[in-house]
């Protein structure tokens, strides 16, 4: 059996400013300022101070340097691809004037008390965390500052911090990191008001595109450390049968032939909850064992009955039809404005589509999959997650163990959109870790697994009418959007999209369209719908976008010119004129709806893409723009299709403006993922229902976009207002929502074909 | 029993010989750079190569490996220094990094039959291999630069 595993890497070296970086230590008192920060009463907290553990910014908390000089900074939030430790690292050594090569990046252990928010969902990491994170290392480089002052006696104002070093101007005289941290961390945090931030020309790593990932060698190497791939000493192996629909139980079981697998060690039942579960596990037979093998090999001989409970007749192919039903009759009113009958009346022409989107699975490459060991002094989790407070919180009252009791350590995410934000995994390593008397278990999702217990994105009939006056100017906007709310999760039994989901692109609709109403019919979930990256955005987005493209196609127009004049003139829309009371958890006053901006990327993405140039016969280009996550982003696509009917995509071009960029090379390459996501969920990712199951399994049957069919060209472009005070918006999500809008307004112009239900597929055969 | 060899050491397996050769690497031999991804020869995550040859071990009976050589990521150079992963590093290719030990794998063993793949070559022989995250323009490139490297 492998050795013990050290999850948080502790340095061996003397470790003097602030304290180790080990996950056990015990709290810090708070900086007098961070104090005086949740002090502050009074003022609705938005952004990083509404989440739950707040924004952290004591250096002593995330900082350490030891006595060769070598910085260790602890990383609050999950990894999961987008790039957050080296980024992170960034924004820290720049501030700190350390050099980057001598920075190493920790993960922080789960504990929102000490850390801060760690829930790594809505992109909001860099959004939330670049301003407490800048004063993190500046505080530090402060602190290191004053350190030296004191040492040789001057003035705080004669010494300067450089390059790791900090020197005295006047003399000359210069004191390393290493030499200043003990006495650097003696001292007290400085206030806010007292700290100076570099100016942007002054940054050598923040906005730079040459910052190598802090992960780079472990990742080539194969010595990083995913989440399944924990060893704890003595630990066994589980997979669980969980109920095939969603609110089914385990009405009988016989495990005769599984226990008799070698290496089978234990049979054991978890209880179904009632639903709807929430994040909770959905119980089933778990099979432990001396390894993955023997217990996937014993799980496949059990023979269970189950009853599968009010969800057994959940069929993809009539709740379609039903989802179809709703859309075509008025629903609960989410947004209105004008009189949308006296625009019709004045449209000369009038136009109506409806779409749709199946449920998608995540599918992240590495499973959910969590290591747990439960004893009755206290619980220890080994996990990759994306909220790991919410382990915490769920094992604390299922063992009756005070928070302190319950460390899970955050090991890398293999991915996540989304699916990684839900306890269930841990919650089911625990249980059976209990069950096994404190012997460490690591519970693996197979892929089958995954895809059949996923947090589906939800699935959505999108309605769309809309009247074009004579000049072909746009008269009247009807959207009904009817989809199963994540809300359902927790009951009683919402049938109505959330503020939340209205928000993400159905009522946040920046149109200069007078008579605009938008509806919300009700749709009952029938399976666990989750957050998938950029959530309701994609249905929206792609009913909206298409629906721009139909119009203009209508009235025989440019897309892109008359997605520019939709959207009308340079505006900031305060949310509330938008009827949204959501705007990601965001300052209205400081995050209003720009359409300049979004205007902006569409203007930049279209000439980067050179829109209007002569095409090849079978190739069109298609646009499409969205705002989410306080971001900006348009795409447009290259589309071609053969005489056959086969569709492959030469050329994509992405622009974002998510305010100021911090990792340029990330923001990149998270735009190229979530286009080649995008591409995905367009052509061929579905999940469907039969009898209350899912009917795909693994990658055969649930198709993602493979290198073959993947873009042959991505460009992407970053369009950033200047200057670091702007508020940023997020990144990991926004590049998703417009990709299935452009590529099917590009079909359109590449074939005269309207796709208006995804995935694609083989809808494209024999229609040139 | 089983005997073969893993990274050039002696390895050998009494147990199931229906086992995985992938679950023997993760849960027996506690070598966890190789990934599971789908344990159907799927996705690729879980690529090694056996006699040089780039094969799914979620799919490989340990049975049948008997006198051969498995070479895994842990094995692939000493340092790190092998040209496909130094041109991963260059091109920073991953974002999660989970299926990048399973894309070098396969990129290895493709740059060893054809030192300077096109396209082509680089979207049949990579297409066994899904990346979630979707790195594939920069797989792309850093295969090129690694056969570029190796010339
Ligand atoms: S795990 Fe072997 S191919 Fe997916
Ligand atoms: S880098 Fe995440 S799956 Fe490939």
């Amino acid at each position: 059996m492998a050795s013990d595993y050290t999850p948080t890497n502790v340095s061996r070296r003397a470790v003097v400013l602030g304290l180790a970086a080990g996950s056990f230590v015990l709290s810090v008192p708070l900086s007098r300022l961070a104090r005086a920060d949740e002090e502050k009463n009074g003022k609705k907290k938005y952004g990083g101070e509404a989440m739950s553990g707040g924004l952290k910014d004591d250096p002593r908390i995330f900082l350490s340097i030891a006595d060769d000089g070598t910085v260790t900074l602890l990383c609050n939030r999950a990894e999961m691809g987008q790039g957050v430790r080296t980024s992170w690292a960034m924004v820290v050594a720049d501030e700190l004037e350390a050099d980057l090569a001598r920075l190493t990046v920790n993960q922080a252990p789960g504990n929102e008390t000490k850390f801060g928010n760690q829930n790594t969902d809505g992109s909001r990491s860099m959004r939330h965390h670049f301003v407490p994170l800048r004063r993190i290392g500046a505080s530090a480089r402060k602190m290191l500052e004053e350190a030296a002052a004191a040492e040789w006696g001057v003035a705080p104002e004669e010494v300067r911090a450089r390059e790791h070093e900090v020197v005295h101007q006047p003399s000359g005289r210069r004191l390393g990191y290493g030499a200043l941290a003990k006495a650097a961390g003696a001292r007290d945090v400085p206030a806010h008001d007292a700290l100076s931030f570099k100016t942007p020309d002054q940054f050598r790593y923040i906005g730079k595109s040459d910052v190598r990932l802090v992960d780079n060698m472990g990742i080539t190497t194969g010595t990083a450390k995913f989440g399944i791939d924990a060893q704890i000493d003595g630990m066994l192996f589980a997979v669980v049968a969980r109920p095939p629909v969603y609110g089914g139980k385990v009405k009988s079981f016989d495990a005769t032939e599984a226990k008799k697998v070698p290496g089978v060690i234990k049979i054991v039942e978890i209880k179904s909850p009632d639903i709807p579960s929430g994040f909770l596990p959905l119980g089933g037979i778990a099979v432990v064992a001396e390894n993955t093998y023997a217990a996937i090999k014993g799980r496949s001989l059990l023979k269970i009955q189950w009853n599968d409970g009010p969800n057994a007749s959940y069929d993809s192919k009539t709740y379609r039809q039903t989802l179809e039903t709703a859309a075509s009759k008025p629903g609960k009113v989410v947004r209105s404005e004008g009189d949308l009958d006296s625009g019709f009346a004045a449209a000369d022409k009038r136009v109506e589509a409806t779409y749709y989107i199946p449920h998608l699975a995540q599918a992240p490459m590495e499973p959910p999959t969590a290591t747990a060991r439960v004893t009755k002094d206290g619980c220890e989790v080994w996990c990759s997650v994306q909220n790991p407070e919410a382990i915490r919180k769920d094992l604390s009252k299922r063992f009756g163990l005070p928070i302190e009791k319950v460390i899970v350590n955050c090991l890398l995410l293999g991915g996540g959109f989304g699916r990684k934000s839900k306890p269930d995994f841990a919650s089911e390593a625990a249980i059976l870790s209990h069950a096994m008397e404190g012997r460490p278990v690591k519970l693996t999702f197979t892929r089958e697994d995954d895809i059949h217990h996923s947090y589906f994105n939800t699935v959505s009939v999108e309605h769309l009418e809309g009247g074009l006056d004579a000049e072909g100017k746009p008269t009247a906007w009807l959207h009904r959007t009817v989809a199963p709310t994540i809300s359902a999760l927790f009951g009683p039994d919402p049938k109505h999209e959330s503020p939340t989901e209205l928000g993400m692109g159905a009522v946040d609709v920046p149109f200069a369209i007078p008579n605009l109403l938008i509806e919300n019919p009700e749709a009952t979930a029938h399976t666990r719908v989750g957050w998938f990256r950029s959530v309701f955005n994609i249905p929206h987005a792609f009913a909206i976008q298409s629906f721009v493209g139909e119009l203009a196609a209508a009235v025989g127009r440019d897309q892109k010119e008359f997605l520019l004049e939709i959207i009308g003139p340079d505006r900031k829309i305060n949310a509330k004129d938008l009827s949204d009371t959501w705007i990601y958890g965001e300052n209205p006053e400081k995050y209003p709806y720009d359409t300049g901006r979004l205007k902006g990327v569409i203007n930049k993405v279209a000439s980067e893409a050179g829109w209007g140039r002569k095409l090849a016969e079978g190739h069109g280009l298609g646009i499409a723009a969205h705002r989410s996550f306080v971001s900006y982003t348009a795409v447009v696509i290259e589309a071609a299709v053969s005489p056959e009917g086969d569709l492959t995509i030469p050329r994509v071009d992405i622009a974002i403006d998510c305010g100021a960029v911090v990792n340029p090379e990330r923001v990149r390459s998270q735009l190229e993922g979530a286009v080649i996501q995008g591409v995905s969920l367009a052509t061929i990712s579905e999940i469907s229902f039969k009898n209350g199951r899912a009917e795909q399994s693994n990658f055969d049957g649930y198709e993602v976009t493979r290198i073959d069919a993947s873009p042959k060209e991505i460009h992407t472009h970053l369009v950033s207002p200047t200057g670091y005070d702007l508020p940023l918006g997020g990144v990991g999500e926004p590049g998703v929502p417009p990709v299935a809008p452009a590529l099917t307004n590009a079909i359109f112009a590449a074939t005269g074909k309207r796709i208006r239900s995804l995935p694609i597929r083989d809808q494209l055969a024999n229609t040139v | 029993m089983t005997n073969f060899t893993v990274n050039g050491k002696p390895h050998s397996f009494d147990g199931d010989p229906d086992m995985p050769l992938l679950w023997y690497l993760r849960d027996i031999a506690g070598m966890t750079g190789t990934k599971f991804g789908c344990g159907q020869a799927l996705c690729g995550a879980c690529t090694v190569h056996l006699d040089g040859a780039a094969t799914r071990s979620c799919v490989m009976r340990i049975g049948d490996i008997d006198g051969q050589e498995v070479t895994t990521i842990e094995g692939l150079s000493p340092d790190g220094s092998h040209p496909v992963q130094v041109a991963w590093r260059e091109l920073n290719v991953a974002q999660c990094g989970y299926c990048q030990v399973g894309q070098i794998m396969q990129a290895a063993a493709l740059l060893n039959e054809v030192p300077n793949p096109s396209d082509e070559d680089i979207d049949a022989a990579m297409t066994g291999n899904i990346c979630r995250c979707g790195t594939y323009p920069r797989i792309r490139n850093a295969i090129k630069q690694a056969a570029g490297g190796a010339k």
